[in-house]
């Protein structure tokens, strides 16, 4: 154990000390630095030092001995270069991506029209509909994930009995015993559907609020013009929409990508080779392989961080002008 | 002329309440799913010819969730309070820190304030996801330093929950201060009102509800937690909260769906009652600045 953890530095705050002679001007100046002082250790022990961490182990040779204390080595962004031109680890990472962007694509476009329609329906229709989509939304992941791998559970499964029962012209005989969980193409779809049941209410919700925000007098206009409602939501709701639109996709994006709960239950485990998404592989790589390899693990957790906050830049960005102007 | 504009207008109605099912029952029939499936009698549940609705209401497995032993020298009770430990716990713990943080960042110009802020913003976009393995090294080196056991107990759990759920936090109960009026606090303060009476008096009536809205966000966060506590737990079955117990069922044998489904109802409900009353914040939390108004 050569690391010692690291004290966040508050260069005004250490040095006066809490004597009693300072001046009330002094001792003012130190209250908002004693006051993120218990936040700000929380989050340099067990966030801002393991960030660190990351980076370090992954640029070096590490695993079980080097976690029970022996020296690591560096290894020269070993971990890079072999996960760089690692064909399973591009097979991962271009899942991952066409997962997520099904995810996202189905979660806005579904989302977006539900808003719409909710700004249609009259009250007590719309109200009755998002009590629905709330019921949705609420659900713990966990159970959610467990539901979809009940309705499709391979013998006494609701879907299959449903298919089993149409006629075969039109899906298919052999529905009896369908394994939906084995392989990647069955697989992601229902995973897809999962996140996306969970999401879409979200989106439509949050739309709907931008919508109402919007004045009716644009959507008259409009429609004077002889726009239909196609053409009234591009070139009306979607540029008034456009910075709600930007964050919702950006979340989505984010949040899609972190996948690890729903895809761990459908998949019962993380045994099969062929069903992995990044969070999972950086996952097996850490816990489920014999021996672990931390530093590979790291290395594409690093990779990971890296794309997450590529995408999220805009979004930060936004907010942190937003800080400044305040 | 007439006549077909208006035919048009009904059957536009007529698609838009059929969407509106449609959408309604793919949202609602997962969950209406677990509870039929969670209340009808084993026999009922593996069978070939499912029913949509049940033909026996029954509580059996209900019982066997709250009575049984699922997993050896455990039950529900021993998860339940751990998850209510770890959860209320961290939520109590992360509003206290957060209050304070918030005041600084809201109330005071200080030199590392738009340092701090920034940093939150970046850290909350950082996916546990990836820190998972340093995560867990780090508690592991941190619990044999300080000869403490972090990993395979509920407290390493518990500090990292807090730590995830402080940034947006602190971030949410901010908003809250930066509109008590500061014209109200000098106005206190001319009456010979002391700084804690300001503070209680004045400022936490008003930063309340954004304390108790905050507060309930992290509770979701924290209940339905799955990677944290399953990577730290998982050879301590004791400690075990909700999430993990229910995966714990996948490993068994042949799947008793009906306890599982009836375990699924009993974590889901909590999380149902308090996403009714933060709902409108959730919205608008999550989408801040972006909608005007």
């Amino acid at each position: 154990m050569t690391q010692t953890l690291e004290r966040p530095t508050e260069p005004e705050a250490e040095r006066p000390g809490r004597r009693s002679g300072l001046s009330r001007r002094t001792r003012l100046r130190l209250v908002p630095y004693l006051l993120i002082l218990p936040a700000l250790t929380v989050l340099a022990v067990v966030l801002l030092w393991p960030i660190g961490q990351m980076l370090w182990i992954s640029l070096h040779d590490y695993g079980l001995q080097q976690l029970r204390g022996q020296e690591a080595d560096w290894n020269n962004f070993g971990h890079y270069a072999y996960v760089l031109t690692d064909e399973r680890f591009w097979s991962v990472f271009r899942n991952t991506i066409i997962v997520c962007l099904s995810m996202v694509v189905l979660t806005m476009v579904l989302g977006t029209l539900v808003g719409i329609l909710m700004h249609k329906l009259p009250k007590w229709a719309s109200t009755t509909l998002g009590l629905g989509l709330m019921l949705a939304w609420a659900t713990p992941v966990i159970s959610a994930a467990i539901v979809y791998r009940w309705l499709f559970d391979t013998r006494y499964g609701l879907v299959n009995t449903i298919l089993e029962s149409l006629p075969t012209w039109l899906v298919g005989a052999d529905w009896n015993e369908f394994n939906w969980f084995n392989s990647p193409q069955t697989l992601f779809p229902i995973l897809v559907i999962t996140v996306v049941w969970q999401s879409f209410p979200f989106v439509a919700i949050s739309v709907l609020a931008g919508l109402k925000s919007i004045p009716n007098e644009l959507y008259e206009a409009a429609r004077i013009d002889g726009a239909t409602a196609w053409r009234s939501f591009w070139n009306v709701t979607f540029p008034m929409l456009r910075p709600l639109f930007a964050l919702l996709l950006i979340l989505q994006v984010i949040w899609d990508f972190r996948i690890f709960t729903q895809l761990f239950i459908l998949a019962g485990g993380i045994t099969n080779r062929d069903i992995h998404l990044i969070p999972t592989y950086i996952f097996q790589l850490g816990f489920a392989s014999t021996p672990p390899n931390y530093g590979m693990g790291s290395a594409i957790a690093v990779i990971m961080t890296v794309l997450v906050l590529v995408i999220s830049a805009y979004y930060l960005r936004a907010m942190i002008r937003q800080e400044e102007a305040r | 002329m007439n006549n077909v504009y208006r035919l048009r207008r009904l059957l536009g109605r007529a698609g838009a309440y059929l969407a509106a099912l449609a959408v309604f029952v793919f949202a609602v029939f997962p969950v209406y799913w677990v509870l039929a499936t969670a209340l009808r009698p084993t026999g009922e549940i593996f069978t070939r010819e499912p029913t949509l609705f049940p033909r026996e209401i029954t509580f059996e497995h209900f019982e066997r969730v709250l009575s049984g032993v699922l997993i050896p020298g455990t039950s529900f009770w021993s998860f339940l309070s751990n998850s209510l430990v770890v959860t209320v716990g961290s939520v109590a713990f992360t509003a206290l820190l957060a209050l304070l943080a918030a005041i600084a960042v809201a109330r005071f110009k200080f030199k590392l304030r738009s340092a701090f802020i920034i940093m939150l913003l970046v850290i909350q976009m950082v996916p546990v996801e990836a820190l998972i393995i340093s995560l867990f090294i780090n508690f592991f080196h941190l619990g044999n330093a300080l000869d403490l056991e972090l990993v395979g107990n509920l407290s390493g759990v518990f500090v990292i929950y807090v730590a995830v759920s402080l940034p947006i936090t602190i971030l949410m109960i901010r908003n809250f201060v930066s509109a008590v009026p500061k014209e109200l606090e000098e106005a206190a303060a001319i009456d010979g009102a002391s700084g804690w009476t300001i503070f209680w008096r004045i400022m936490m009536p008003l930063v309340a509800p954004g304390l108790a809205a905050a507060s309930i966000f992290a509770f979701i966060t924290a209940w339905n937690e799955f990677l944290v506590a399953f990577t730290f737990l998982q050879n301590n079955t004791g400690a075990y909260t909700l999430p993990i117990s229910l995966q714990y069922y996948f490993g068994a044998v042949s799947i008793e769906w009906g306890s599982i489904m009836a375990a699924s109802t009993l974590l889901t409900v909590p999380v149902m009652v308090f996403f009714l009353f933060v709902q409108r914040r959730m919205v608008s939390g999550l989408t801040m600045g972006a909608v005007k108004g």
